[in-house]
């Protein structure tokens, strides 16, 4: 009791829990209830109950109230629906010139907006595609088919990927050196000689577009934010959901919005990369000391000058984490973006998963991630660049890189024009190496999964089995076991002990709308996977950290570790589960844990790295050893930082466990890849995110508070 | 006194929701703590004065007292609540956004406590930064820069990074940059409070040895008095954002005008701030010895000499005529009694 006193806390803690449990135990699973599978909501049942709102109706099973909460909100999705193909289809008709027809036509202005920027996205996308491969489109744009009827030799021609890869070379070694150049020179050989040089050209196209567009609004909308207390207000909100969102639950409005194609690719794109761009610029802008806006005031700089000299540069280091995320999140949906239709890459390793030829997928796995890698480099070499003023150079040594890019370039064309010869009855493979003509070690791969699980089958099996069996299925039962009412009593007791009234205000909004929403039971699972994820991630995570801290050079070799499976499309971690695993539950988990170890990772050995070395040396002085140092000094002076790591670690588990869907779980992922192709689904689509990106907001709150709390009260705000 | 380059009238910085309207309702009467109670913070109350050209006028204060508040209302960086701001005769106050850059990119240089040097940028490009801001071409500018490089005595170091130069190094890229573009007017914010003592000294005879050669007006904000001392032609005591005195170092330290500053003016080695002119007798008894010292000299250079005579020793003026007499008890009054009488 003495020791209840002293801590309250833990005592509210303890009553909290007990509170939960009571609940727990005193609702009894009605005898009715039965856990939705597969297409139940989308079949009429007689025992389902109905209520009519706003004009919908909707259709539920009318449970227990404490048990399940009525889907008060199941007229959300429908509405949401409603009202696109209304603003789509019906709103503002006006009167637009039709190009073909030479005639005015009556259009939706919405409409007749979208089909504009779809027009000029494609517009760009061929652009770049075609002067990387060729073709008819752009020069049909400012003409016609007609004309290309009349002159059939009016046809970008294309590069030959010789030149791309000596041009790319040459770049790299420009921005950053020989190493970045041998990487970028390997990096294209491999592309090409392993057949993979036109989906890849068709990825890189589609990164070129749509990172320099997210890079200059997130920029832009980065600047306003912080110029305008009003903009940063309207923005905050749309941030917070949109960095939980997962990028699934986009595809589908867009879908509605833009239709299919590599521009609706783009744009969802956008939508998804902006947010961290803007986030990341505004912190970088907020981070600026004030007496370097003073200099350059009196520097004489006007406002524009003032951002565009002192405050971006300035900035730099959070604006290139900035760029470095776009471009992770141009890469993932570039995958992602293979199921609304647009080309490359991503649609092969789709298809390749699809088809579970491992080999294959790995192999345009690797090209995105090798692509995405070199991207990276090049943006942030490109970012650090300074200038030699004082080199007395000569004509020549200036202009190096020109002059042996345009020799590359003439040597290119030769030498393709030569291969027209030499190939004449083949593929010239000076020009392109055509898909199915290239190297490919899939047989192999395949044949090494095939012999992993011929030799391995049954161990795998049977640790496949127990983790199904004794463990995920018993924490499943558990989960779903929870009365919705003990939940959220759970939920906003924790809010209000951490965060008082009105943290216990917000996790009390977020839940209730999941709670009412009809998809409880799935975000419920959705949750679960999660929790195992994370809860795997942070132990792997939490040791690597520290026992790699314990070496700097080992503390750095892991953070680069870090960097590249960052760079990483989420995408990618499917494949080699799925060779080991299968489709099976085990394979997600295992993806996640992967993915979500990363962050965890990172900030352990970050937060440790943080703790000041001043400390250390009192700890030391007082004659502390090693262990001692790491849990009386070291942990708790980091574990704000870690907790912020175990943020960024359930928003992953949480990313990794929605994409699992593609292989297959019975959780909100899976309902929003079946609205992918629900002529509806935009609304379910979009509703179901903001479910997921609901339950990653009242974890993200709860951390954060916390983590706020604690720095203040260690001085280490 | 020649022409006035910077000139203030009554300026008053207030912070907080209404201080225009507090401020006039106040009619010139500014108390802080009531201000305090209505949500208003003061930062400078009814400052006036004047700096002449080449003149350097430090401003000295606590933290707090309002002297970085005073200098920014002068450099417009922050909008002065009330008063009138001449520079040069042009009002401050009523210059419109395109008039105020050109005034800094042409008149004005400052320089700051934590150096503020963009991190992007090498030393060259820092100290060129003004000049390509003011539309100066790469080639000259950067001529230009690594001439202000070899007066500040960087040379070498054109091409490292702030981050590779140590504090002192990094201040005197600062200095470097704000001078780059030859102002007329340069402010120093405190620009050697980040420096350890010895680079501290070493910065100063180096901020005395380029205003010997320049001739600038000057501003120059420290919270420490000896700094002051050493640097002023006149020293601006601040408390609590009110100008408490105004006035030669001498002058201050002989007739401290309140409590306060007389506390700064106790520890002050009188005999190395003091001039023999500053405590010479006017009236020149007949009865002189034949030593002559000049009324230019510092107290203590020549103390040995004139407290080794028995007779009055005479002060000499700018012709090597008698001005004055000094007596050696004199001396010894003033360097070792009397300081708490303040006398």
């Amino acid at each position: 009791m003495e020791f209840l006193k002293k801590n309250p806390k833990i005592f509210q803690w303890l009553f909290l829990l007990i509170v939960f449990f009571a609940l727990c135990f005193a609702i009894e699973v009605p005898e009715t209830y039965k856990f939705i599978r597969g297409q139940a909501e989308f079949i009429k049942d007689p025992n389902q109950s109905t209520f009519v709102f706003a004009g919908k109706e909707v259709r539920y099973y009318a449970f227990d109230v404490f048990w399940r909460l009525p889907p008060l909100l199941g007229w959300l999705p429908i509405w949401i629906n409603d009202s696109l193909f209304f603003l789509m289809n019906d709103w503002m008709p006006m009167e637009f010139w039709n190009e073909d027809t030479q005639e005015f036509k009556t259009r939706p202005l919405l409409l007749q907006i979208s089909r504009n920027l779809t027009g000029f996205m494609t517009f760009i996308i061929e652009l770049i595609r075609e002067i990387l491969l060729g073709g008819l489109e752009t020069i049909v744009a400012f003409t016609s088919w007609d004309f290309i009827d009349a002159n059939p030799w009016a046809e970008l021609p294309g590069l030959p990927w010789t030149i791309v890869a000596a041009g790319a070379t040459i770049l790299s070694y420009k921005l950053s050196g020989k190493g970045l150049a041998i990487f970028a020179g390997l990096t294209m050989v491999y592309i090409s000689i392993f057949g993979q040089w036109k989906p890849s050209m068709q990825t890189l196209s589609f990164i070129l577009v749509a990172a320099p567009l997210s890079f200059i609004f997130g920029l832009g909308l980065g600047i306003s934010a912080f110029k305008s207390k009003r903009v940063e207000k309207a923005l905050y909100p749309i941030l917070l959901v949109m960095q939980t969102m997962p990028q699934y639950a986009v595809l589908v409005p867009a879908l509605v919005l833009f239709g299919v194609g590599d521009h609706a690719a783009v744009i969802i794109t956008m939508i998804v990369a902006i947010p961290p761009m803007i986030l990341l610029t505004l912190l970088g802008l907020r981070a600026i000391p004030p007496e370097v806006i003073e200099a350059g005031r009196m520097s004489g700089c006007n406002n524009w000058q003032l951002m565009f000299k002192v405050l971006i540069p300035t900035a730099r280091r959070d604006i290139l984490i900035g760029v470095n995320q776009v471009i992770m999140v141009c890469f993932s949906m570039a995958v992602i973006s293979a199921f609304i239709g647009a080309k490359g890459l991503g649609f092969n390793l789709l298809l390749a998963l699809n088809q579970l030829n491992i080999g294959l997928a790995l192999e345009a796995g690797l090209c995105i991630s090798l692509i995405a890698i070199l991207l990276d480099k090049m943006s942030l070499a490109w970012a650090n660049k300074q200038t030699d003023y004082f080199g007395n150079l000569s004509f020549f040594e200036r202009n190096k890189n020109t002059i042996f890019f345009i020799g590359a370039f003439i040597i290119g064309i030769v030498l393709a024009y030569i291969g027209t010869f030499l190939f004449k009855d083949t593929f010239n493979y000076l020009f392109e190496i055509p898909h199915n003509k290239g190297i490919s070690t899939a047989d192999f791969w395949n044949k090494g999964v095939d012999w992993i699980f011929d030799t391995f089958f049954v161990y795998i099996k049977a640790f496949n089995t127990w983790l199904i069996q004794d463990v995920l299925q018993p924490m499943r039962a558990l989960y779903l076991r929870m009365p919705a009412i003990a939940t959220i009593v759970l939920v906003v007791g924790a809010g209000y002990l951490i965060g008082g009234i009105r943290s216990a205000l917000v996790v009390c909004g977020l839940t209730l709308f999941i709670a009412l929403s009809p998809w409880w039971d799935r975000a419920l699972v959705t949750t679960y996977m999660a929790t195992f994820g994370v809860i795997v991630s942070c132990l792997i995570g939490f040791t690597v950290g520290t026992l790699c801290f314990q070496s700097k050079s080992a503390a750095k070799f892991m953070l680069g570790v870090c960097d590249i499976f960052q760079t990483f499309p989420s995408f990618v971690y499917l494949i080699p589960v799925m060779m080991l695993f299968g489709i099976t539950d085990t394979s997600v988990l295992i993806a996640v844990i992967v993915y979500a170890t990363i962050p965890a990772t990172r900030y352990t050995i970050e937060g440790l790295r943080s703790v000041p070395v001043g400390l250390h040396e009192a700890a030391t002085m007082s004659g502390v050893n090693k262990f001692q140092r790491l849990t009386k000094i070291e942990f708790p002076l980091a574990f704000p930082h870690m907790m912020l790591g175990l943020n960024q670690t359930i928003v992953f588990a949480l990313f990794m466990v929605i994409i699992g869907a593609f292989i297959g779980t019975e959780d909100l992922g899976q309902y929003i890849l079946k609205a992918l192709s629900d002529k509806n689904g935009a609304g379910i689509g979009l509703t179901l995110g903001i479910c997921v990106a609901f339950i990653g907001l009242i974890f993200d709150n709860l951390i954060r508070t916390w983590v706020d709390k604690r720095k203040k009260h260690l001085g280490i705000a | 006194m020649s022409e006035a380059v910077i000139k203030c009238e009554s300026v008053y910085k207030i912070f907080g929701e209404n201080a225009k309207k507090m401020l006039q309702e106040a009619n010139g009467n500014v108390d802080a703590k009531t201000f305090q109670e209505n949500g208003c913070i003061v930062g400078v109350n009814n400052a006036s004065f004047e700096v002449a050209k080449g003149e350097i006028l430090v401003v000295m204060g606590l933290s707090g007292s309002g002297k970085s508040t005073l200098l920014r209302c002068i450099s417009r960086l922050t909008d002065a609540t009330g008063g009138k701001i001449f520079i040069e005769g042009q009002d401050l106050l009523q210059l419109n956004n395109k008039d105020l850059i050109d005034l800094r990119r042409n008149k004005m240089g400052m320089v700051f406590q934590s150096f503020a040097l963009l991190p992007h940028k090498t030393v060259v490009e820092n100290i060129a930064f003004p000049l390509q801001i003011k539309g100066i071409n790469t080639d000259d500018s950067i001529s230009k820069a690594m001439d202000m490089v070899k007066l500040v005595g960087l040379d070498g170091r054109e091409n490292y990074f702030p981050r590779e130069l140590s504090g002192g190094q990094q201040q005197r890229v600062g200095i470097a940059r704000s001078l780059a573009v030859e102002p007329d007017i340069w402010f120093l914010d405190e620009p050697f409070s980040a420096l350890d003592p010895l680079i501290r000294k070493e910065m100063q005879d180096e901020f005395l040895r380029l205003q010997d050669k320049l001739q600038k007006t000057i501003m120059f904000i420290t919270h420490d008095f000896d700094e002051a001392l050493k640097l002023a032609d006149r020293i601006a005591i601040m408390k609590d954002g009110i100008i408490e005195q105004l006035d030669t170092p001498a002058k201050i330290v002989l007739n401290p005008a309140t409590e306060y500053v007389r506390k700064f003016t106790e520890e002050v080695p009188r005999e190395k701030v003091l001039l023999i002119e500053d405590v010479m007798d006017q009236s020149t008894s007949d009865n002189l010895g034949d030593l002559r010292v000049s009324k230019d000299e510092i107290i203590e250079n020549v103390a040995e000499k004139i407290l080794t005579q028995d007779k009055t020793v005479g002060v000499i003026g700018k012709n090597n005529k008698v001005i004055g007499s000094i007596n050696p008890t004199k001396i010894i009054n003033t360097v070792f009694g009397g300081r708490k009488n303040g006398n």
